[in-house]
């Protein structure tokens, strides 16, 4: 794991000019990542709520189930549970399945298969029996969506033992990582950030693979989004574009401010954390999710630990609050904003020891 | 009060498409090996108790009272190609189908959570602590039999079985899954175990209406409500229900009316929610008593040959705790190489240091 600069900006893709850019919104770009896996994967399956002739309440599915048929890419029942429930027994028979939660909040009714089943199926067959099982669940807050329409999850899932959690900033993030994460053997709770559908960014379709070997540097671990000296901002989802606009905006004062997109939210890139803010020695984590045990606390104990020498300020966490996600009105309140996570950055190049 | 096992029956299976080679037809070596079976698992049942009164393993689920059903449910199943889901008290199935029964019994030591049987070349899921947590993979391994025959053109489907009781089926789980089953079509037979009891609490004060196969109906699928302390009974249902779904026609409930004639587990005390006067009259006669008897009326053995093979059980019994006796810990490590198929950096820095620690005192 270390991180690398990551590749979907224009300027970087431009060097490698012979490889296939297109522009697509992350709906896009993940449609197209599960039409691939679909094509390249017989054994895969897409399954869920309205994910068949609808293409899902996002539209991600589009057209899918007319492309592979009603076996490959079918609609179930409403109902959480029964969605986790039918995947652990698809993936026992050997099947892929890469369900869809509708909206992040409807993942709670499903909590208990995702925790007491899909997690430990592997440990307790004693790896007899794995679980590739990639669940997408549209995640976070910042489309005005009814209440359970928005909520930040990766705390939840990351505290259990036998998941990995994955969350794109953008389209070529999105669909590089859910490629990966599709041909991964173990379950991994891919959150997509739906305030960001429908951005459009140059995504590089080339498959990263160099002799047969995925270059594991564009899809694993932590990417560098933005290069800065002063302070690194460490975000996911929907908040790496946010902290993108700060490091704009500070720059405007003369302050570098560093981006990392930590993507994966288990494991974490301790390596590429630590990189990072032992250059920079100081780091602001910014989510969307409570505070209170909040993955921010997580990263913030690691850089603690492999960066303390070199740390000229505690790490400093921009998060939501611990209330629950209000409702749209209010929701520019609790998630971090930009002038929040300014205040954040100033706290920190202000600290001084004693 | 009658038993409980003779409860009114209920039965909308259809006739089967293709004709069945009928229990009831069962042939003199086929009726003393299910006696044989019947045997084995009592006396194993009753070791296992035993062991946890020595201090040989640290708990037990019983099963007294239920042989008659798990037999029958265990013999009805092709362990080439079905699969069979259970709960956390069906060691007479598991017995029934083959799994190794020290490998089994590794639970109750708490050697590993799920046992250290082979799964997956069972037909067996791992042990399953929570209560209607597996009925849902049975339906969606069905379902992958259902797209597997698609693409091969295979008209005999391998059929799941979900084992579940009566509190089982309070959980909102075991409707999700009768409800995806019916609109799959899966190829799935729910086998309810009802017996009496979950935990303290009554079937009364479970199961609204009284009957779990009498939901069934709701669900568009057939349903067979049977007396679970007859083995040649369950066997008969089980073998209809599951040659059903193979056909490719959905799913099936089997509901077997049985008896918890021991307690919930070997920390349970029956006597504070029921007498023993309530057990002797609910539970009914004894299913191995009733094949006994079923058996010596039809000449089909004497007391002398049920005397040698319920030798025979205990001796193997007495094999089987051998083995157990003999299950040594797990290596430490094993907590960190199961948790995923690809360890993590994070994992791994953990597993050293628990080495580092653990080997360091």
């Amino acid at each position: 794991m270390s991180n690398a600069l990551q590749n979907d900006t224009l300027e970087s893709d431009r060097e490698l000019a012979s490889t296939p850019l297109v522009q697509l919104s992350m709906q896009q770009a993940i449609n197209r990542a599960l039409g691939e896996i679909l094509e390249a994967d017989d054994r895969a399956l897409i399954f869920g709520e309205d994910v068949g002739l609808l293409g899902g309440v996002f539209r991600v599915t589009d057209g899918l189930q007319q492309r592979f048929g009603a076996n490959r890419v079918f609609d179930t029942p409403l109902a959480e549970s029964g969605i986790l429930g039918t995947a652990i027994g698809l993936a026992m028979a050997g099947f892929h399945p890469i369900p869809e939660i509708q909206f992040d909040g409807f993942a709670y009714p499903a909590v208990n298969q995702i925790i007491t089943q899909l997690a430990r199926m592997n440990y307790r067959s004693r790896g007899t029996l794995p679980m590739p099982v990639t669940l997408r669940v549209p995640s976070f807050g910042g489309i005005r969506a009814p209440e359970h329409h928005g909520e930040s999850l990766e705390s939840l899932f990351a505290h259990v033992p036998g998941l990995k959690v994955v969350s794109p900033s953008n389209p070529q993030q999105a669909y590089h990582l859910l490629k990966h994460a599709a041909s991964m053997p173990d379950p991994v709770i891919f959150m997509e950030p739906k305030a960001r559908y429908w951005n459009k960014a140059d995504v590089n379709l080339t498959d990263n693979r160099t002799g047969g070997a995925v270059d594991s540097a564009s899809v694993e671990g932590s990417v560098i989004a933005r290069p800065g000296k002063h302070a690194t901002l460490i975000a996911w989802g929907a908040m790496v574009s946010r902290c993108l606009q700060v490091a704009e905006l500070a720059a405007e004062d003369g302050i570098e401010l560093e981006v990392l997109d930590l993507r994966w939210l288990k494991p974490i890139d301790e390596a590429g954390l630590a990189a990072s803010v032992s250059r920079t020695r100081r780091a602001i984590v910014v989510h969307e999710g409570p505070h209170t045990a909040g993955l921010g606390a997580e990263v913030a104990a690691l850089v603690s630990q492999s960066c303390f020498d070199s740390l000229r300020a505690p790490v400093e966490r921009v998060t939501g609050f611990d209330v629950p996600y209000p409702s749209g009105d209010l929701e520019d309140e609790y998630i971090p904003n930009i002038d929040r996570i300014l205040f954040g950055v100033q706290r920190v190049l202000e600290y001084r020891r004693g | 009060m009658a038993p409980r096992a003779l409860a009114a029956t209920l039965d909308t299976l259809p006739p089967p498409v293709l004709p069945l080679v009928e229990a009831d037809a069962a042939g003199p070596a086929q009726l003393r090996d299910l006696y044989r079976m019947l045997s084995n698992v009592r006396q194993l049942d009753a070791a296992a108790v035993a062991w946890q009164r020595q201090g040989l393993i640290p708990g037990y689920a019983p099963m007294l009272g239920q042989e008659a059903a798990q037999v029958g449910a265990g013999a009805a199943v092709d362990t080439t190609r079905d699969f069979v889901f259970p709960t956390y008290r069906e060691m007479g199935v598991a017995y029934t189908v083959g799994v190794n029964m020290v490998d089994y019994m590794s639970t109750h030591k708490a050697i590993w959570h799920g046992g250290l049987y082979d799964a997956v070349a069972t037909h067996f899921a791992p042990f399953q602590a929570v209560v209607g947590g597996s009925v849902l993979h049975a339906v969606g391994w069905a379902h992958g039999q259902t797209l597997n025959a698609a693409s091969a053109a295979e008209t005999a489907l391998g059929v799941g079985l979900a084992f579940l009781g009566d509190g089982a089926s309070s959980q909102g789980d075991v409707h999700e899954a009768m409800n995806f089953a019916a609109i799959l079509r899966a190829p799935v037979v729910f086998f309810v175990q009802n017996n009496g009891w979950a935990i303290s609490v009554p079937t009364e004060q479970q199961v609204a209406g009284g009957s779990v196969a009498a939901r069934a109906a709701g669900y568009g699928i057939p349903a067979v409500r049977v007396d679970g302390n007859d083995v040649l009974a369950v066997l008969s249902a089980t073998q209809r229900a599951v040659a059903h779904a193979r056909a490719g026609l959905g799913p099936v409930v089997v509901e077997a009316m049985t008896y918890r004639r021991g307690p919930h587990s070997t920390s349970d005390d029956p006597g504070r929610y029921r007498t023993l006067d309530d057990e002797k009259i609910d539970g009914g006669e004894d299913p191995l008593s009733r094949f006994r008897s079923m058996l010596l009326a039809g000449n089909v053995a004497d007391a002398a040959s049920f005397a040698e093979v319920d030798a025979q059980a205990q001796q193997q019994a007495d094999e089987i705790r051998d083995g157990v006796v003999a299950l040594s810990s797990r290596p430490g490590s094993e907590m960190f190489d199961f948790v995923f198929q690809e360890s993590t950096p994070t994992l791994g820095a953990q597993a050293r240091q628990w080495r580092e620690e653990s080997e360091h005192v």
